[in-house]
């Protein structure tokens, strides 16, 4: 099953509603006060859950793809990454403003501080290059090795979330859990196909040709 | 798609502000009728405590909404989230309910709530409450002083330290999490102190389940978490107990659990708090603002140490 075009178009568009419902979700449920009685902190948790799921959707689109066939699922796969960007950047300005109201001060002090924003940090600011590399342009310019090595970082980016959400919890981990296995879940799963393609090598069917040797073969060290 | 989920209650449904007013007059009037004839029979249908007497140790502050006191909890036995605990009121009845006050006391007794309003009478107290996770509320709470209560019990030379037990059924509520019962202790001391009471209602009205229904511990000058909840055992005793926080994490959370803005939480700064329903943070205060009442009980302490 291979969408046309326009399909595709259709289906891209669609893709991108969905990816702004939560946020728009959120600003309703302010303006109607249905956020509980703290909605600073439910709209700061809701950016940071939404950046994370999107980050783990992201990385779900190529095993997606290889156990369905589906290879224009690839095609969403930016859009995915760049919401789950702009969720994370939307979560630290809520941190920012709602949470911190610019007390630059203690926002300094908090990233060095406190191990568990510290890693949400870095792990925004990871994504910046990625975000910024995102354009097809950047893809040529860079060339597809080298950007596929750089948008690696987003293994270790999943991971930073899912540990700035494990160290934020105070006893009940449930959540973080859920998430972090789905992730060990969606990183195992690359391991092995790595697994595989090394045995596949070890069993010679990449071996390359053995050189002619020409010469005296000499001993340089005794058995 | 958009799905909108229609609004729990309809316009048509609430109620104008003065029939309100005037049907909190009315509760609050028949409430302590109902009461007094409620006591001797021990049946405690009554909703609303009629009216209290003030207290000097109440705040001016203006009181957190009823709303968010009673939707936005942690109260773990009824679930890990702030919204649980209202939506599964279900798994706690609050009455009948014996509270045992026990240990190393000359008259150990068991009691009833209303017993136990009979003994002590119940007062308005309007208290500050401090999370330890950064927010806080203001709360008009009804209760009876605990130093009350001890001395009925006649405290034993020996008895330092105070003991709180919470209700805990397996077959209904949270498993894991906490090393469950929830306990909590305080020093003797502070347990008598005027300032320490157990609440049994909130608004004027009965305790809701979410907040510790029938009766709770109420400590405002130290985290929230020290206010254990659906007491069914106060005990004395002799060595400081080892409470359900400290066992679940020792390194973050110690006896005294003391409201301090300099020393953090190791996770997160307890410099600042949010007030619920404010927009911007404010300074948290020492011993929660109630520093000239209790500072004294802590003269001489490294409060670091002693967090």
């Amino acid at each position: 099953m291979t969408p046309s075009n326009t399909q595709l178009s259709a289906i891209k568009a669609a893709l991108f509603a969905a990816c702004l419902l939560p946020a728009w979700l959120l600003w309703q449920g302010f303006k109607a006060d249905s956020l509980g009685a703290n909605p600073i902190e439910a709209i700061t948790r809701g950016l940071g859950e939404w950046t994370l799921r999107l980050l783990l959707v992201t990385l779900a689109v190529t095993p997606l793809r290889k156990y369905t066939g589906w290879h224009w699922i690839v095609r969403l796969r930016r859009t995915l990454g760049l919401f789950a960007f702009a969720y994370g950047v939307a979560h630290l300005m809520s941190y920012v403003w709602l949470d911190q109201f610019f007390d630059w001060q203690a926002i300094a002090k908090d990233i060095l501080k406190r191990p568990f924003i510290t890693v949400g940090f870095a792990a925004l600011v990871l994504m910046v290059p990625l975000a910024a590399t995102s354009s097809n342009f950047a893809i040529r310019r860079l060339g597809g090795r080298k950007w596929q090595s750089l948008h690696r970082a987003i293994y270790p980016i999943a991971m930073l979330g899912c540990l700035h959400f494990w160290w934020l919890v105070k006893k009940d981990i449930t959540e973080p859990l859920i998430y972090s296995v789905i992730l060990a879940a969606l990183l195992g799963v690359r391991m092995w196909w790595r697994e595989q393609e090394r045995r596949r090598q070890l069993a010679g069917a990449y071996l390359p040709q053995t050189p002619k040797f020409k010469g005296k073969v000499i001993k340089i060290f005794s058995e | 798609m958009l799905i909108r989920r229609a609004a729990d209650v309809l316009p048509s449904e609430i109620t104008p502000p003065d029939i309100y007013r005037e049907r909190r007059r009315f509760l609050a009037q028949a409430g302590g009728v109902a009461l007094a004839a409620a006591l001797p029979g021990g049946a405690g249908a009554a909703t609303s405590f009629g009216p209290l007497a003030a207290s000097p140790f109440s705040t001016t502050e203006t009181p957190t909404s009823r709303r968010a006191v009673t939707t936005y909890n942690n109260f773990y036995e009824l679930g890990t989230d702030k919204s649980d605990p209202a939506e599964n009121i279900h798994r706690l009845k609050p009455a009948p309910w014996t509270l045992r006050v026990e240990g190393l006391v000359n008259k150990p007794r068991s009691l009833g709530i209303d017993e136990l309003l009979k003994l002590v009478p119940p007062e308005e107290r309007i208290y500050r409450m401090r999370c330890v996770e950064g927010w806080s509320m203001v709360i008009p709470w009804v209760g009876v002083p605990l130093g009350s209560l001890l001395k009925l019990a006649d405290p034993q030379g020996s008895a330092r330290y105070v003991e709180f037990v919470s209700h805990y059924d397996r077959a209904t509520m949270t498993r894991g999490v906490l090393d469950w019962p929830y306990t909590e202790g305080l020093r003797l001391d502070e347990a008598r102190h005027p300032l320490t009471i157990l609440a049994v209602g909130l608004y004027g009205e009965v305790l809701p389940v979410q907040n510790g229904a029938p009766v709770r511990l109420v400590v405002p000058w130290k985290y929230g978490f020290k206010g254990a909840k659906s007491l069914v055992a106060i005990r004395l005793v002799e060595r400081q107990p080892v409470t359900a926080w400290m066992k679940a994490g020792p390194s973050e959370y110690g006896f005294y659990a003391n409201v301090n803005p300099d020393v953090d939480h190791p996770r997160w700064s307890q410099a600042t708090e949010r007030r619920i329903g404010e927009f911007t943070k404010r300074k948290t205060l020492m011993f929660n603002g109630y520093a000239d009442q209790v500072g004294s009980l802590y003269a001489g302490m490294d409060l670091r140490r002693f967090y």
